[in-house]
């Protein structure tokens, strides 16, 4: 019997999401366990980094990595992974291109350390504690990761191979994608190009969506606890960001289904560099205010008027490329450490 | 003596106005600062946000967006949808901890020359007085490039 190809799955920052996403494909996980052999996958099986150090290089086949590049220990990971793999997956919106952790490329780290370990609501810290990357203690030295400034992409650090979309990827692409690799792997049948978006469909969130569309002429956003939206009508057309015609689909529009706008997890459409640029672009020009033959001042002041009711632009349109985007993180200036000028 | 900084500004201007309001400013020889890189577009309505994203990234020190009077422009509202992009597309600047004058929208007939001749200058001493911004090395670190994915439909839904 010949021996059965090799699958990894590993997490950098991440909220462990994806893993359940990959458990999710229901039964077709025996098929996996069939066809696979696990080298590493923490999350269901024990397994230590140093057996992942004992590989020849290029020992494991497919290596699912999903979680962004947050710290020394996650960028570490990612060297030895991409080293042990003959596929590198940037598995995931985080992976991909930063995701929620991301967003706190709009921020400090130390201002992040600062809400996470002193202003919390939720904390008690009195001797305001803050781990240490070394600490001597009786028994020796002991130390933890080096937390970045900035969060990174899979990609930003190693070179991958194929980029699955989604927070996480739904469960029948995880499944469709791992068939095309395995035709590969078992039968040499053609694999995708590198540095392919796989498990998408290459068409807006919104040719997914069964909402009715029409023109669109906002003058004023909602957030979603604003509003209760009409169950038929486009999402965008009533003032909630939908970021669905900015968004790759693949998915089933699923969010915008439940009355929910499109919060962009699949990342941008083909061809598109920058997907917050291209959300800003399109809600920009459905902006229902302004006309011509109005005096400067007034367009201005009215078309402002419509844009202030749009809360956190760059966390909204970058809520899951912040790291993948063209200015990747804000230039922090000041003391409140914030990106504010 | 040290030399001063030379700010490099990325101009988008509108070839209906802006653009020959450029030309005529040279062709009747205004003093102006040489700051401005021009880029022609059809009209400021073509002006994508990523573009102004990708030279501020790519080591220019601030942007201007130029087009035709409101009223003016040649394909009638464009000019309107470029001034909704660029109010938006300030508050996320904002964020992101670009200063206020380093992307500036204009106005300037074919006729005003001089008009944009001084915006020019103004906007070129606002930036230098700010200093250089150099994105890649200064704000991101350098060598931690973004990457252009491709894209490539997998197997059909089964
Ligand atoms: S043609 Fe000049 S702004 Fe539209």
């Amino acid at each position: 019997m010949s021996e059965k190809p090799k699958l990894a799955m590993y997490w950098g920052a991440a909220c462990g999401g994806c893993e359940i996403s990959v458990l999710n494909i229901h039964e077709h996980i025996l098929t996996v366990d069939e066809i696979f052999d696990i080298a590493f996958f923490p999350c269901i099986a024990d397994f230590k980094v140093h057996h992942v150090e004992s590989y020849d290089d290029g020992y494991i086949d497919v290596c699912l990595f999903n979680g962004a590049i947050r710290n020394s220990e996650n960028e570490e990971m990612a060297h030895l992974l991409r080293k042990k793999s003959k596929v590198l997956v940037a598995f995931g919106s985080c992976a991909y291109e930063g995701c929620i952790p991301a967003l706190s490329n709009l921020t400090s780290k130390e201002a992040t350390f600062n809400t996470v370990y002193g202003e919390n609501a939720s904390l008690d810290n009195p001797d305001g504690i803050v781990p240490l990357t070394e600490v001597d203690v009786a028994e020796g030295t002991l130390t933890l990761p080096e937390f970045y400034h900035t969060v990174k992409s899979l990609d930003q650090v190693v070179d991958v191979d194929y980029y699955l979309p989604g927070c996480p990827p739904e469960s029948h692409q995880i499944w469709a994608v791992l068939q095309v690799v395995v035709a590969g792997l078992l039968e040499g049948a053609p694999l995708p190009p590198a540095g392919s978006v796989v498990g998408v469909t290459n068409v807006a969130v919104c040719e997914e969506c069964d909402r009715v569309k029409n023109e669109k002429n906002i003058e004023k956003f909602y957030r979603p606890y604003q509003i209760i939206p009409d169950p038929e009508q486009c999402l965008l057309e009533q003032g909630i960001v939908c970021m669905g015609l900015a968004t790759n689909g693949g998915c089933g529009a699923l969010c915008p289904q439940v009355g929910m706008g499109c919060r962009g997890c699949y990342g941008p459409l083909p061809g598109v560099e920058d997907q917050g640029a291209k959300m800003l672009s399109a809600v920009a020009s459905v902006i229902g205010a302004g006309e011509v033959g109005m005096e400067e001042a007034e367009l201005e002041e009215k078309i402002q008027a419509v844009v202030d009711t749009i809360a956190d632009p760059a966390g909204t349109f970058y809520r899951f490329s912040m790291a993948h985007s063209m200015l990747q993180r804000a230039k922090v200036n000041g003391s409140n450490g914030k990106g504010e000028a | 003596m040290t030399k001063q900084f030379e700010p490099v500004i990325v101009g988008f201007l509108c070839n209906w106005c802006s653009y020959r309001a450029a030309d005529l400013a040279g062709t009747a020889r205004i003093h102006y600062a040489p700051n401005m890189r021009p880029i022609r577009v059809m009209c400021s309505g073509r002006v994508d946000p990523q573009f102004v994203l990708k030279a501020l990234r790519e080591g220019a020190d601030g942007v201007m967006i130029a087009g035709c009077h409101p009223g003016e422009c040649h394909y009638v509202n464009g000019n309107i949808k470029a001034l909704r992009r660029f109010i938006l597309l300030k508050a996320m600047l904002r964020q992101l901890g670009v200063e206020e004058e380093r992307v500036q929208l204009v106005w300037a007939s074919a006729s005003e020359g001089i008009i944009l001749a001084e915006k020019v200058d103004k906007m070129t001493k606002a930036v230098r007085a700010l200093g250089p911004l150099n994105w890649n090395e200064k704000v991101i670190g350098g060598g931690n490039g973004h990457k252009v994915v491709v894209a490539a439909p997998v197997a059909e839904e089964v």
